[in-house]
């Protein structure tokens, strides 16, 4: 992809079977909260390498590698989405996970949905959760890290109800470290 | 002070090692991982670290001997075990081997998140306690002894001249006013403070059993004596000898103890050689010996020489200014020991602390704060928290609230707190309330008739 108007921008990169439309949401959602112009790329298939055995789950840190190295490194910050369940060597699951002050995301739907808690399917609750979480990764990648406002966007979430807890907006010392650093 | 807390991880496995690192990063911590033991203890001898991260199983050192050896360098330092193989006995062996806590992988990112949280407020707490009790050291604390009023300051100055002498000395004041605590602070003060300082209760014991804990016995003194023992004046050579309630000794004793600070010599039972002894006396005793004097049951010339100096400990109620700082300082005390983050009382929690009559003294105070820090569910001791007979709710002995001072109580009432008062520091020792009031059993039971004093129900 050497197209320059692609630098400076952030790209959305949707794994397997993951919905367009949503995937343009989060495109949306992306240059409204960051300021920058944001793409939505072709999917590609989910790595099959990333698959852990032993967890039945997918590692989102070989994830993260595997985009880091499909996207030349003249290319802005990526956010890839995905609908599986992520987990890290460490952390029995994870919503997503980022390059700290780097140039790579992603994040998973598969917890997000109210059907993964037994309840009905809801389309709003589903976006609402998951452009939380695309902020928060991607504010990783611009070097933040969590904040102890429990509103903050930068909050650390390791349950659903604190993700529904939050806003997908940075608190003010937040913004203020966003902008400074974008 | 640094703001980021410092985070080590130990582990053999380098995916590990880097997710752990990336998240703790994440989570806004400084984080940093080792592969070994003998790196961990490398870093931990180099660097100042908040929380180490070791990882249980791992090729060499495992992760409890990783602990161990890391605790020999800093034994403050709080190290959480992870663990792969969740049994009960890992578990237990890593808290018991001194483990702040541990962590089973992978984790639920919501409890290492609360775990590694809780560390961080402990150690802010221990350090800033560290700073506090040096602050409070330096003005109102000598050894383990903390008092800010005059009577206490007094009492520490005398304190500190009697430690650097050789005298005997003698400790009065009501139960729990802290005379144990006095007598090895003495000790610990004094040119002796390298021997031994050995305590007896002369309460505890049968007259028999008594004389042979002192003074050891031969092979054969007496049935049961299979072999021969060494007394507590033995073991207490070139140190101190505590004894404590010594108003509670027979004659026989009395007679022994005196030749001991007479002569500076002592025979076993049984045995017929003397053994002479350097030994410094501190003995302490919540009953006037004087009175006990005069009424027979305690020899004058032993008194004579256990009081060469007299330390009169006052109790709780009369150095109320005490209240507030010994509060404090069991709290932070028990925090620490219970893994509490406690920062302080609610005013109207210590207002009660400081109304309450204290007949217990400093012992019930500790006890009364120990309890509160186990059942708090906040970071304030809240009025709740205390037990009843503190916040009133079945106390029939409490001091006037501070406005009320300086009225004049009628004598009728006076008499009858009074006696409520001492009913309650002997808890309903109606015998012993009779001696300390100076009256006999039959007097005080019209009393307690005519004040319509009942015994409050446990
Ligand atoms: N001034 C003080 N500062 C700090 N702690 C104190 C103080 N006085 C007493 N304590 C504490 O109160 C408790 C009781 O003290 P200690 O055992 O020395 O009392 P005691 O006078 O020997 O009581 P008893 O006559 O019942 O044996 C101990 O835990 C002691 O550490
Ligand atoms: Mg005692
Ligand atoms: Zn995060
Ligand atoms: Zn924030």
């Amino acid at each position: 992809m050497p197209d320059s108007a692609l630098v400076d921008s952030i790209l959305v990169l949707p794994f397997g079977d993951f919905p367009e439309a949503v995937s343009y949401f989060v495109a949306g959602k992306v240059e409204e909260r960051f300021g920058r112009a944001a793409h939505v790329l072709e999917p590609v298939a989910l790595p099959e390498e990333t698959f852990v055995p032993a967890r039945s789950q997918y590692s989102s840190t070989l994830l993260l590698r595997y985009i880091l190295a499909r996207i030349p490194k003249t290319e802005s910050s990526v956010i890839g989405l995905t609908d599986v369940d992520l987990c890290t060597p460490v952390l029995a699951f994870v919503f997503g996970q980022a390059q700290l002050g780097g140039r790579a995301a992603v994040v998973s739907t598969h917890r997000l949905h109210q059907e993964y808690y037994g309840l009905p399917h809801n389309d709003a609750v589903l976006l609402e959760r998951l452009g939380k979480e695309v902020v928060h990764e991607l504010g990783h990648t611009c070097g933040m890290v969590h904040c102890q406002e429990r509103r903050c966007v930068m909050y650390f979430s390791n349950s659903i109800r604190e993700v529904d807890a939050k806003q997908d907006t940075f608190c003010p010392p937040c913004a203020r470290l966003a902008s400074a650093t974008l | 002070m640094r703001s980021k807390p410092r985070i080590l991880i130990v582990d053999d496995e380098l995916i590990i090692r880097e997710s752990l690192t990336d998240w703790l990063m994440e989570s806004g911590y400084e984080a940093q991982a080792v592969e070994d033991g003998q790196k961990a203890v490398e870093q931990v001898k180099q660097a100042e670290w908040d929380l180490l991260l070791v990882d249980l199983k791992m090729q060499g050192m495992n992760g409890i001997e990783v602990m161990q050896r890391v605790k020999q360098i800093n034994k403050d330092l709080p190290v959480v075990i992870i663990t792969g193989y969740p049994t009960v006995d890992t578990a237990v062996q890593a808290m018991k081997e001194g483990a702040y806590d541990y962590i089973v992988k992978p984790f639920n990112p919501e409890e290492i998140d609360l775990v590694i949280r809780n560390v961080v407020a402990h150690q802010k707490l221990v350090k800033e306690n560290v700073y506090l009790r040096q602050e409070l050291k330096r003005r109102y604390q000598f050894r383990d002894i903390v008092g800010k009023s005059r009577k206490m300051q007094e009492l520490l100055v005398l304190l500190k001249t009697v430690a650097k002498s050789n005298s005997t000395v003698l400790i009065q004041g009501e139960s729990g006013t802290g005379k144990e605590l006095i007598a090895r602070a003495i000790h610990d003060t004094s040119p002796r403070h390298k021997g031994p300082f050995v305590a007896v209760s002369c309460a505890a014991l049968p007259e028999t059993l008594l004389e042979s804990e002192l003074f050891g016995h031969v092979k054969g003194a007496f049935t049961g004596a299979v072999s021969a023992r060494k007394g507590k004046f033995e073991l207490a050579d070139t140190g101190t000898l505590f004894l404590d309630e010594v108003g509670d000794t027979s004659p026989k004793t009395q007679a022994g103890l005196l030749r001991v600070l007479e002569e500076r010599e002592f025979t076993r039972i049984g045995g017929s050689e003397a053994t002479k002894v350097d030994v410094r006396v501190i003995s302490a005793t919540n009953k006037d010996l004087e009175q006990l004097v005069s009424r027979g049951q305690f020899r004058d010339d032993l008194l004579y020489r256990l009081n060469v100096v007299t330390i009169t400990v006052p109790p709780l109620r009369e150095r109320p200014e005490d209240i507030p700082l010994l509060a404090e300082h069991f709290l932070t005390k028990y925090s620490i020991e219970n893994k509490k983050d406690i920062e302080s009382f609610a005013a109207e929690a210590l207002d009660l602390l400081m109304r309450y009559e204290w007949p217990g003294n400093v012992r019930e105070l500790e006890n009364v704060v120990e309890r509160a820090v186990v059942v708090a569910m906040t970071s304030v001791i809240a009025p709740a928290e205390l037990p009843d007979i503190v916040t009133g709710e079945s106390a029939p002995v409490k001091r006037a609230a501070p406005e009320a001072e300086g009225h004049e109580l009628p004598l009728r009432e006076v008499e009858k707190r009074h006696i409520m008062r001492v009913l309650h520091a002997v808890s309903w020792n109606v015998k012993e309330a009779a001696t300390k009031l100076g009256i006999d059993r039959t007097t005080l039971y019209n009393r307690l008739k005519k004040h319509g004093i009942q015994r409050p129900k446990p």
